[in-house]
């Protein structure tokens, strides 16, 4: 049988399972079925399954397993994941994935960046917020900080390559573009992406009982709310 | 309780680390050099993962208001309570209004502070390690700071124990040398890139001497040497990442991604670090040398596996010494 994906060590404690290197598709579908899949065995020596893209990085045990199962790691990892990837009689629905709505305020005084891109695509800043909201994204994958989301793709236009000078503050829930890619800061941090906008959700709240209020597989769509109602909404969170 | 009287440089509380969230953008976190961490609690009794103070140097002074027994174990900053040196890897009681301090770094770059019975504080998504990004976990989130009340669980400190004295080091240390590396030699299994790469950059990396740079933290350490070649090496789409990565930078400079590393990256993955020398490249210091030697799975699970297995002899070894002296203490 050909398979889709590839399974490479990451040395001795993890593995990467890895498909088609695309962003978008169908492939994102597969890595999180794996993910669900793998997760779902709940085994002691898988210590983190993280999707990204286009893979799948299973982080283990090494210790643990060689006490259970008295083989190599990564041998048996890798057989474990064959078989639960490929084990056809088990293909079981996708549960529908979550929609978040994101409200997002694109005022240029949270979106430093808006109008410059808007001149660089020559379009205007309007047109720029009604490509952003338009479509809905996947969240890829979180990564850089606990809960920024990585989200694809935007639409063509809005494809920006990251700052060259990267800034030393950016707020926390600012909205950026970085290439194909849509993200929000959770916490203030340096950052590269084009800021856009802001939306006064609290992505990260390490106080919370889910603290990210993102996972990977969630579909995005934001929604623009003007200043005022940015600012009131702040009051609330 | 201990209290922090001079702040250190970065000193967090650390555990065995937080799994299970990687996918959420948590990364683990947890002790540079577990093998240390183990080794210190095993010194005072506690279970090999228990919470303990990671120090860098210049470390934190403290000042105990109890009596405690604690064990220091990886970097030696040449300890001192009430004037007097402090070995590491030595199980020590310390009686009340002790100050200990740490005077110099004599080797090493992590000193771990474990004491008996454990710091009683709250677990953040299971584990007591710090996360500096998300600001929680450990104590309060952050790095220990000056005045800083630690509270400890019981640690059923008898006052009997100390005949009067106000410090007493317990008659036995723990030989940890053969749980590193010897002669400083760094083994890695290859990379998904490592056939990429010419032989000439593949013997490059392996016969060049590398030098820790002073951008080298609980993130990452990076290194200086010989640019190798990355005409192969595209940045790719960015995945999982995991400790002890070495990354290829497209200038040619690697970076080993450490505990605290970001839980997705797109460099280039040349090799990756063996677990069980982990602990040996964390104790490195920057301008000191590392070389790498490759190796294969088989050899550095079995590496792994031995060293767990002296870890779990010199826990039981801690255990009886300990249950021998406490015998023979008056009631």
């Amino acid at each position: 049988m050909h398979k889709s994906y590839r399974i490479s060590s990451l040395g001795d404690r993890a593995v990467i399972i890895e498909w088609e290197q695309q962003i978008g598709g169908d492939i994102h579908g597969q890595v999180m079925q794996a993910f669900r899949r793998l997760r779902e065995l709940h085994l002691p020596y898988i210590l983190d399954l993280i999707p990204a893209y286009a893979s799948l990085t299973v982080v283990y045990d090494a210790v643990v397993l060689y006490r259970q199962q008295h083989s190599y790691a990564g041998e048996k990892i890798r057989e474990l994941i064959a078989a639960t990837l490929d084990g056809a009689a088990e293909i079981t629905a996708s549960p529908p994935p979550r929609l978040l709505e994101i409200p997002v305020c694109y005022h240029p005084s949270l979106g430093p960046d808006l109008h410059a891109m808007a001149e660089s695509k020559k379009v205007s800043p309007e047109h720029v917020i009604e490509l952003h909201t338009e479509q809905t994204y996947t969240v890829y994958m979180l990564g850089f900080l606990p809960g920024f989301p990585y989200m694809g793709s935007v639409h063509d236009l809005l494809v920006t390559p990251r700052l060259k000078q990267p800034r030393l503050r950016v707020p926390a829930g600012s909205v950026g573009i970085a290439g194909v890619q849509t993200g929000i800061y959770p916490q203030e941090s340096p950052g590269g992406w084009n800021i856009i906008g802001r939306t006064p959700l609290r992505l990260f709240d390490a106080a919370a009982e889910t603290p990210c209020y993102c996972e990977p597989g969630d579909q995005v769509k934001f929604m623009p709310v003007s200043l005022e109602d940015f600012r009131e909404m702040t009051h609330y969170i | 309780m201990i209290q922090v009287i001079q702040q250190g440089l970065l000193d967090t509380i650390q555990d065995a680390g937080r799994y299970g969230y990687q996918h959420l953008g948590i990364n683990p976190g947890g002790a540079m050099d577990r093998v240390a961490l183990a080794v210190a609690n095993s010194l005072v009794g506690n279970d090999i993962t228990e919470a303990a103070i990671e120090l860098h140097f210049p470390a934190s002074a403290f000042l105990f208001d109890t009596e405690a027994m604690i064990a220091l174990s990886g970097a030696d900053f040449g300890a001192i309570v009430n004037g007097r040196p402090l070995d590491i890897n030595r199980p020590v009681l310390v009686s009340k209004q002790a100050v200990l301090r740490f005077n110099k770094p004599v080797s090493g770059a992590r000193c771990y502070l474990a004491v008996r019975g454990g710091l009683a504080l709250t677990p953040w998504l299971g584990s007591y390690s710090t996360h500096l990004k998300a600001g929680a976990g450990g104590f309060d989130g952050r790095p220990l700071k000056k005045n800083d009340r630690l509270h400890l669980r019981p640690g059923n400190i008898s006052p009997s124990w100390f005949q009067g004295k106000e410090f007493v080091a317990l008659p036995w240390t723990a030989d940890v040398s053969h749980l590193y590396t010897k002669n400083g030699i760094i083994h890695a299994l290859p990379g998904t890139q490592w056939n990429l790469l010419s032989e000439n950059t593949r013997q490059q990396f392996t016969n060049a001497a590398f030098t820790l740079t002073e951008q080298s933290d609980r993130m990452g350490f990076r290194l200086s040497g010989p640019a190798l070649a990355t005409e192969p090496l595209e940045e790719q789409l960015s995945a999982g990442t995991t400790r002890g990565t070495i990354q290829l930078l497209p200038d040619g400079q690697l970076i080993i991604l450490m505990a605290d590393h970001q839980t997705t990256g797109g460099y280039g993955r040349l090799a990756h670090v063996i677990t069980a020398d982990m602990p040996s490249l964390s104790q490195r210091m920057p301008y000191q040398e590392i070389h790498f030697s490759m190796t294969e799975e088989k050899k550095a699970l079995a590496l792994l596996w031995k060293q767990e297995q002296d870890l779990l002899f010199l826990q039981n070894a801690c255990k009886l010494r300990l249950e021998e002296w406490l015998q023979q203490q008056p009631v």
